[in-house]
C-alpha cells in the first residue's frame, strides 16, 4: 500500500505557520482585551468571536471575496509584489488565521484576566514596563492557558475544512491538506484509504487533548491552587 | 518635604464622594493613615503610587510627580509598595522576585539576612506562609531603595504574634534605609507602635492629624478608661442592670443604672468609661 503523507505534512505546516503567526498577534490583542476598560470592547470580542459561530463557508467565502484578483486588496498584491492570495498555501495561511484566531485569543484573554491585578501593578511599581510584565510576569503564571491557547489553536487549524476548500481549493502539494484528501477519498468512493485517513486524524486529535489535560493537571498540583 | 494637594471624586458604597487631602510630610515620618472602610486611604495610597489617576500636585523633594501638565508614571516614581496580598510572583523564587526589581545581590542578601529569610532564598512563594510572604514583598519593596514607602494594610491578613513581630522588622528597616513610609491601618496598637503621625480620614477628607497619642488616646476629660465596644446583653440581677459589652476580644459587664438599661440597644455600639480610681496591671 503506498500511503501519502504529503496531505498530512501540509496540514501540519499549515498548521505550525497559523499558531505561531497568531500567538504573535493575539497576544497584544488578548492582553489589551484582558486590561482595558473602554465601551468598544464588547464590539471587538464579538468580532474576534465570530469565526467560532459562523459557518466555515460563509467565512471562506468572504475570505475568497477579498482577497482575489478581483478585489482591491487581492488586486495590489497581485500588481506590486506579484503574489497571488487565493488557491495556494499562502492564501491558506491567511484565511486559517481568521479561522482559528478566537481559539488563540480567548484562553490567553482568560489566563491574563485571572491574574491578580495587585501582581502586574508590583511589576509597574517596580518599574518594569508593559511588555516585560507581559512576558515576565504575566505569561509565565498563565502557562495552562497559554498551552491550551497553542495546542487548541494547531488542532482547530488541523481539523479545518471548510474554509479550505473554499479558499484553498485541493491542489495536491499546495492546498490539499488531510481534510480535504479525506473528502477526495470518500467523493471517489475509496473507503479504505478515507478509513486510513481519518484513522489516523482520530489519534492524533484525541493525543492532543489528552496531553493538554494532563499537563493542566500536572500544573495544577504542582502550584497548589 | 513630601507635600500632597490632590483631590479625585469617588463612587463609593454611599454615593459620590471628593477626596480632598492636603498634607505636608517631613522626610523620614512614619505616617499612619486611618479611618473607616472606603473613607479614601487606600486610593490616597494608590494615587501617591501612580496607580490611579487624580487633579491636583504632587511633589516630592525637588522632583513634581503630579500637577497640570505632568503625570509621573508609576515605574518612573521609585517608590515600594507592599500590598495586603503580598503580589509576589509565583513563577519566581524569593531570591528571583527581589532580583526582578533591581540586579543588586548584595542588597538582596542583606534585606534577607534582615528578615531571617536567606534560607528561603530559593524557595516559591507558594511554600511560604502568610507571614514569610509578607516580608518577601516587604524586602522587595525596598529593592529599588525607595524615598517613599507605601503599605496598604500589610498585616492585616497575619495572625497578632506574626504581626507583632513583622512591625518590629517594619520599623527596623524604616530606620535602617531612612524612608518616609505611609502605612495604611486599622489597628490602632499598630499606629501607635510604629507611626510618629496618624492622620485619620473620612469622607474623603482629613478630619485629624497629630501624634498617636492625640489621636488615638480615646478619654475625654478626666477619664481614666474609655473603651468601644458592642453591647451585647442586658441583664437584670436583684435590683441592678448589668451590661455585657464585648471589647476587643474580650467580654466585660459594667453595672447601669434603669434609665440607661432603657435607653440602650443590643448591638449599639458603646463607650465604656471610668473615673479616678487606680487600676491594677498584673
Amino acid at each position: 500500500m503506498n500511503l501519502d503523507f504529503e496531505p498530512f505534512l501540509l496540514s501540519f505546516k499549515l498548521a505550525g505557520l497559523t499558531t505561531f503567526i497568531l500567538f504573535l498577534v493575539s497576544l497584544p490583542l488578548a492582553w489589551f482585551l484582558s486590561q482595558t476598560k473602554m465601551k468598544l470592547k464588547p464590539l471587538i470580542e464579538a468580532i474576534t468571536a465570530l469565526p467560532i459561530v459562523l459557518p466555515p463557508s460563509v467565512l471562506g467565502f468572504y475570505i475568497l471575496w477579498a482577497l482575489s484578483q478581483n478585489s482591491p486588496l487581492g488586486a495590489f498584491f497581485e500588481n506590486v509584489f506579484g503574489v497571488k492570495l487565493v488557491f495556494n498555501f499562502t492564501g491558506l495561511v491567511i484565511a486559517s488565521c481568521f479561522y482559528s484566531l478566537p481559539f488563540m485569543v480567548q484562553p490567553l484573554q482568560g489566563g491574563f484576566e485571572s491574574i491578580n491585578k495587585t501582581m502586574l501593578e508590583a511589576s509597574y511599581i517596580s518599574g518594569k514596563g508593559k511588555i516585560q510584565t507581559v512576558l515576565q510576569v504575566a505569561l509565565p503564571n498563565i502557562k495552562p492557558a497559554l498551552l491550551s491557547a497553542i495546542i487548541i489553536t494547531f488542532a482547530h487549524t488541523v481539523g479545518e475544512f471548510g474554509v479550505v476548500l473554499m479558499v484553498g481549493g485541493s491542489i495536491p502539494g499546495q492546498t490539499k491538506v488531510a481534510s480535504t484528501a479525506i473528502y477526495e477519498f470518500v467523493e471517489i468512493m475509496d473507503y479504505k484509504m478515507a478509513h486510513i485517513y481519518s484513522g489516523i486524524m482520530l489519534c492524533i486529535s484525541f493525543f492532543v487533548l489528552l496531553s493538554v489535560y494532563i499537563f493542566n493537571k500536572r500544573h495544577v498540583k504542582k502550584v497548589g491552587l | 518635604m513630601i507635600h500632597i494637594d490632590i483631590q479625585k471624586e469617588l463612587h463609593g458604597s454611599s454615593g459620590k464622594m471628593i477626596l480632598d487631602v492636603n498634607l505636608e510630610i517631613q522626610e523620614g515620618d512614619f505616617i499612619a493613615l486611618a479611618g473607616k472602610s472606603g473613607s479614601g486611604k487606600t486610593t490616597l495610597l494608590r494615587i501617591l503610587a501612580g496607580l490611579e489617576e487624580a487633579s491636583g500636585e504632587l511633589k516630592i523633594g525637588h522632583e513634581t510627580w503630579l500637577d497640570n501638565s505632568t503625570c509621573k508614571p508609576v515605574q518612573k516614581r521609585g517608590i515600594g509598595f507592599v500590598f495586603q496580598d503580598y503580589a509576589l510572583f509565583p513563577n519566581m523564587s524569593v531570591m528571583q522576585n527581589l532580583l526582578f526589581v533591581k540586579k543588586d545581590q548584595d542588597l538582596a542578601e542583606h534585606l534577607l539576612s534582615l528578615t531571617e529569610l536567606s534560607e528561603l532564598r530559593d524557595r516559591h512563594p507558594s511554600t511560604l506562609s502568610g507571614g514569610q510572604q509578607q516580608r518577601v514583598s516587604l524586602c522587595r519593596a525596598l529593592m529599588n531603595q525607595p524615598k517613599l514607602l507605601l503599605m496598604d494594610e500589610p498585616l492585616s491578613a497575619l495572625d497578632p504574634s506574626m504581626r507583632t513581630k513583622l512591625q518590629q522588622e517594619i520599623l527596623m528597616l524604616h530606620k535602617e534605609f531612612d524612608i518616609t513610609t505611609i502605612l495604611v491601618s486599622h489597628d490602632p496598637s499598630e499606629m501607635y507602635r510604629l507611626a510618629n503621625r496618624v492622620i485619620v480620614l473620612e469622607q474623603g477628607k482629613a478630619v485629624q492629624d497629630g501624634n498617636p497619642r492625640e489621636v488615638l488616646l480615646q478619654t475625654n476629660g478626666s477619664q481614666k478608661f474609655s473603651f468601644e465596644g458592642e453591647l451585647l446583653e442586658i441583664r437584670k440581677v436583684d435590683v441592678i442592670y448589668v451590661a455585657v459589652v464585648s471589647i476587643g476580644q474580650q467580654i466585660v459587664e459594667v453595672v447601669v443604672s434603669v434609665e440607661e438599661a432603657e435607653n440602650l440597644q443590643l448591638g449599639q455600639i458603646v463607650r465604656v468609661g471610668t473615673k479616678a480610681f487606680a487600676p491594677t496591671i498584673s
